[in-house]
């Protein structure tokens, strides 16, 4: 049994009233729970207000505009991955989302909720009991990393499926605050530094994902992980393709999914060239499980898995 | 810690419960209202043991705060008639072997057998693979699914009925 620590439970039913609540010290959002609640449980977050969005109805929806995708960052992964528009227009993050977790976990959890996930480590996704014995480290209550050796920043890996699609579409994160909206490019959103991955501030919402409609776009997302459910990302890879221009985007690494250089002065048929060059620019490290070396060896194919489908798409059909 | 008292409807019947904020539905459901067929495995959302229908889909108990479900509808394995022809099947077919995924798979199963009349096995091993069996192998548990969706079974008959449940009584203070 792992009993969640105390906490006050409030219920806004209008943004405002939720941004006045994530004012209050020591507060945090709960969207589908399906990160918080575990993580609190293993006591990595003690929170003494949750401000649950569960009643903020106006961030539940998929919009389809003339230019742009808009999702309401509460809509779950489950309608993310169905939904036809998305699949169209948004193919990675539809693919990306149809494969967080297990069915339950994608019923519940939410677009927002994986954008603004946690980063995941082996050394911190323990039980604080575990944590103790090890001395802590960096992220949390402790001085060192036990993943880099005499490191001084945090590299645990952000694990969210939809981070990487995000940044390869070109989203752009829409953000309320007690300032009003601001919008950050996905590209920008995820920060490298471990103990938090997002440029978001803590009392701020992430309202909407806007993902731009370009035409003949086409794109999509692999992932490593042991079993075909349940399991985090050991690696994730989202690729767009505009014609022959191409973007290749590899995350489950450290804490900001990373963009191969290598592969924007690349065409899209290159298969073989940006395969390589991703696997020259990533370097897997023991954050997270999975043998660093099959992970790094993994790269080269999941890359390849990823634009050969992409290609797929891209013909007309005959 | 303040008790906050909910509404909400448990297999059909309206019900009155005081939670506090740190409460799980799981744990509302175990150990308020002692409705102990919905399992707490790893308490944490790797297992798919705790999974309960809210308003009709399935989702993880250990994961869900009890004040999260106020006016909502929860159903328990408890919902599931003595005779059933999933329950048969799952007997028929050796579904359950320890038995203690049993009730998470029975309300999976329920969510899918609404949605869908006659899943096929693919549908049936992607709406399961967040319920974990370390006995059976899965296999089954995907015919004993597949079976009711094709009309195969029938429930069982009342001399054929294991005996009822034995009840525990009133819900803890
Ligand atoms: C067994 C298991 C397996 C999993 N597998 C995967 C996986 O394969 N891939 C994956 O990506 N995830 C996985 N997850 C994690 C999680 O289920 C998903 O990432 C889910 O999308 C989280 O969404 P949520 O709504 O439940 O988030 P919550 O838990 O509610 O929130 C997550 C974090 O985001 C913050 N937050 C939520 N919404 C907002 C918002 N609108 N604005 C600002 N901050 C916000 C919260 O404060 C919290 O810090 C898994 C979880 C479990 C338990
Ligand atoms: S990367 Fe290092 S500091 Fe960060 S969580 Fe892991 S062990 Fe801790
Ligand atoms: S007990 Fe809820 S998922 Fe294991
Ligand atoms: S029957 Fe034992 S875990 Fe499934």
């Amino acid at each position: 049994m792992l009993p969640l620590p105390e906490f006050t439970l409030h219920s806004p039913r209008t943004i405002d009233e939720a941004l006045g609540l994530l004012a209050k010290p020591g507060a945090m959002i709960i969207a589908g729970g399906t990160d918080l609640l575990p993580n609190m449980k293993q006591g990595l977050h003690q929170p003494e207000h949750v401000v649950s969005l569960q009643h903020l109805a106006e961030l539940r929806a998929i919009r389809v505009e003339q230019k742009v995708l808009v999702l309401g960052a509460m809509t779950s992964l489950a309608e993310v991955a169905e939904h036809e528009d998305v699949r169209k227009y948004a193919t990675a993050l539809a693919e990306a989302a149809g494969t967080v977790g297990g069915p339950h976990h994608r019923r519940m959890g939410t677009l927002g909720g994986n954008l603004c996930l946690d980063t995941r480590c082996r050394y911190y996704n323990q039980s604080q009991f575990w944590r103790s014995a090890l001395g802590f480290c960096l992220k949390k209550d402790g001085e060192v990393c036990h993943v880099v050796e005499g490191g001084k920043k945090c590299v645990a890996a952000a694990s969210n499926d939809t981070a990487a699609a995000a940044i390869a579409l070109e989203a752009v994160l829409v953000i309320r605050g007690a300032q009003g909206v601001r919008r950050v490019a996905a590209g920008e959103f995820f920060v490298a530094d471990g103990a938090r991955n997002i440029a978001i501030a803590r009392d701020e919402l992430l309202v909407a994902l806007e993902v731009p409609r370009v035409a003949k776009r086409v794109s999509a997302y692999e992932k490593l992980r042991r079993r075909g459910a349940i399991d985090f990302p050991l690696l994730s890879v989202a690729v767009r393709l505009d014609g022959s221009a191409v973007e290749v985007v590899v995350s489950a690494l450290a804490a900001k999914p990373r963009r191969i250089n290598g592969a924007q002065k690349l065409a899209a048929t290159q298969v073989e060239a940006i395969a390589e060059a991703a696997a020259r620019e990533c370097n897997p490290m023991p954050n997270i499980d999975g043998d660093v070396a099959w992970r790094k060896q993994m790269v080269r194919v999941m890359v390849k898995r990823a634009l050969v489908r992409a290609i797929g798409a891209a013909q007309p059909s005959t | 810690m303040t008790l906050i008292p909910i509404t909400l409807t448990i297999n059909g019947d309206l019900t009155q419960v005081a939670v506090h904020a740190s409460q799980t539905l799981l744990e509302v459901l175990r150990y308020e209202l002692r409705l102990i067929g919905t399992k707490q495995g790893c308490d944490k959302g790797d297992c798919g043991a705790c999974t309960v229908l809210l308003d009709g889909e399935p989702v993880l108990g250990c994961l869900t705060l009890a004040l999260s479900c106020a006016g909502r509808s929860v159903t328990t394995v408890e919902s599931i008639p003595r005779a059933d022809p999933l329950l048969e099947s799952f007997d028929c077919h050796g579904a359950g072997q320890c038995g203690f995924c049993t009730p998470g798979m029975l309300m999976t199963a329920k969510g899918l057998l609404a949605k869908e009349k006659k899943p096929s096995r693919d549908s049936i091993r992607a709406a399961i693979s967040g319920n974990l069996c370390r006995c059976t192998g899965y296999g089954p548990i995907v015919e004993a699914i597949a079976a009711v969706g094709e009309g195969t079974v029938q429930p069982a008959t009342e001399e054929k009925l294991p005996p009822p449940l034995p009840s525990y009584g009133a819900p803890r203070k």
